[in-house]
């Protein structure tokens, strides 16, 4: 309960600072799956993302999130699983561990469930504003996994200009968020081509 | 709530609520009986519907005494230095010097008018807070277009905050000739920049013909720079009864405050211009941001209350 407040207050609270202004190409309140990709420059990504998500989609919508980060302090930990409710991923195995990707994409599957969505950030880390990264293979795998599920790419503007990297106090400014038409994963698509397509469509989002 | 009391404020309330109702009635018979409505006239209805929202605040704020007028004009500060900032050429390393602006310089500038400390608050932002910047903002170590980056963050706090802060700064004037009219001055300053901007919106769009700044904005017309200043002076110096001041000295100043509002519409303008957008937000419907509706408040409001202390030997 107090969970789900300080989660809805936070939301408030990020768009009241960052002024956002939302635009949208699709309805997203129709109670399908999805998952969101957008670009990541900031802490407060996930948060204004999934504040900007109608009511409808709000409430089953969790963030993917990097448990190497997350997971590492008290704090950090009570916001992302409890206030939250992210989904923790490993993002880079231990030496001598198998590879995470298939744990991962595994996990993110277990949480969709069948009336879940997620948000992800492909790129994997924060980036930098000027461009954004590769997008790594989970995204495909995930796709892969549940055929017609739908990719929403997601541009957040400015969002790494009111809380840059290593900065832990956010300062006013007006940002956008846009959300793009629905991807999906083609039949013989293969994975570079896919994640390359899924990358190319937030990043013209931009203009 | 002594202002409930007044009879000029009552009569001047009353005069702008009738002023709304005609607009108001105009601009919807347009609507109705222009075949195919186009965007001037969803513009025109918009920004009308705008109107209502803006005056119930700002007497709202006005009733409360000075704590609600201070703290609008702060909020107005803060969503204007928003809206510039976003817009300006900052930095990574200008992070920390921008909350200081934000959290510290802005709420201190404001407590300051409200303290009636013009000493402190007529010189905080030029003084200290435009050293402290400079100094914040070259301790962050980035130095590639340090100059444009300080001189914006300055710039943006002067405009915003600093000549902003002198509209409620009326509240706080004291002398021979006032006696706790600054309610009806800062009413009086607001409704003339105010009504010079409307008028010259309508004069520039019924008679617009030559562009008096073409490269800034071509939608200022020497007609409707004209229109809105002629009718600001008339205006003012028809509601002269609001001010302490004679009829002709209520109508220079509104001359000063729609000349310099003119002129702080030009200069916003062109900051859009450099930046290539066209407003500031989209704070408020059909007007753009908070920046493109109080740009001639911040210009006139310094210079008006310069001049008014002056008239009234505060």
């Amino acid at each position: 309960m107090i969970d789900r407040l300080l989660a809805e207050t936070t939301a408030r609270v990020a768009r009241l600072v960052a002024g956002t202004h939302i635009a949208s190409a699709t309805a997203l309140d129709d109670g399908r799956q999805r998952v969101y990709v957008a670009n990541h420059t900031s802490h407060l990504d996930f948060v204004l993302l999934w504040a900007c998500l109608p009511t409808r989609a709000r409430r089953v919508t969790r963030p993917v999130a990097a448990r190497d980060y997350w997971a590492r302090g008290a704090v950090r930990r009570y916001v992302a699983e409890r206030v939250f409710d992210a989904v923790l991923i490993d993002r880079r195995p231990a030496a001598g561990c198998p590879p995470a990707g298939p744990a991962a994409v595994e996990r993110m599957l277990e949480a969709l469930g069948d009336r879940r969505s997620l948000i992800l950030f492909p790129e994997g880390t924060r980036g930098s504003a000027d461009g954004m990264g590769a997008f790594r293979s989970g995204l495909y795998h995930l796709c892969a996994a549940r055929p017609g599920l739908e990719v929403v790419p997601v541009h957040l503007a400015n969002l790494n200009r009111i809380l840059p990297r290593g900065e832990f106090l956010p300062v006013p400014m007006l940002s956008r968020v846009t959300f793009g038409l629905p991807i999906r994963l083609g039949a013989g698509e293969s994975r570079d081509a896919f994640l390359e397509r899924a990358r190319r469509a937030v990043e013209e989002l931009a203009s | 709530m002594t202002l409930l009391r007044d009879p000029a404020f009552l009569g001047l309330s009353g005069a702008i609520l009738g002023f709304l109702v005609l607009a108001t009635a105009v601009a919807r018979v347009l609507r109705w009986r222009v075949r195919t409505p186009g965007e001037t006239i969803a513009n025109l209805n918009a920004r009308i519907d705008a109107w209502w929202v803006m005056c119930a605040v700002f007497t709202i704020a006005l009733l409360t005494g000075g704590a609600g007028s201070y703290l609008l004009f702060g909020l107005m500060s803060l969503l204007a230095l928003r809206e510039f900032v976003t817009l300006a050429d900052t930095g990574r390393g200008d992070h920390r010097a921008l909350f200081w602006a934000f959290f510290v310089v802005t709420p201190l500038q404001y407590v300051l008018v409200a303290l009636k400390a013009y000493g402190l608050f007529s010189i905080m932002i030029p003084v200290y807070a435009f050293l402290f910047i400079t100094v914040r903002v070259v301790l962050a170590g980035q130095t590639d277009r340090f100059l444009a980056r300080a001189a914006q963050i300055n710039w943006g706090l002067m405009v915003c905050v600093y000549c902003l802060s002198y509209a409620p700064a009326l509240l706080t004037l004291e002398g021979p000739g006032l006696h706790g009219q600054g309610a009806r001055l800062l009413l009086f300053l607001v409704l003339v920049t105010q009504f010079s901007d409307v008028f010259q919106y309508v004069c520039g769009k019924l008679f617009g013909r030559h562009p008096i700044a073409p490269t800034i904005s071509p939608n200022k017309t020497w007609e409707g720079f004209a229109g809105g200043v002629a009718a600001a002076v008339l205006f003012g110096a028809g509601i002269w009864w609001v001010t302490p001041f004679s009829p002709a000295q209520a109508a220079l100043l509104a001359l000063a405050a729609a000349l310099m509002g003119f002129v702080g519409g030009l200069v916003l303008s062109a900051v859009k211009r450099d930046r290539g957008v066209k407003d500031f937000g989209t704070t408020i419907a059909g007007h753009g941001g908070m920046l493109d509706r109080i740009d001639s408040l911040t210009f006139a409001a310094p210079v008006f209350f310069q001049l008014t202390r002056y008239l009234v030997g505060g």
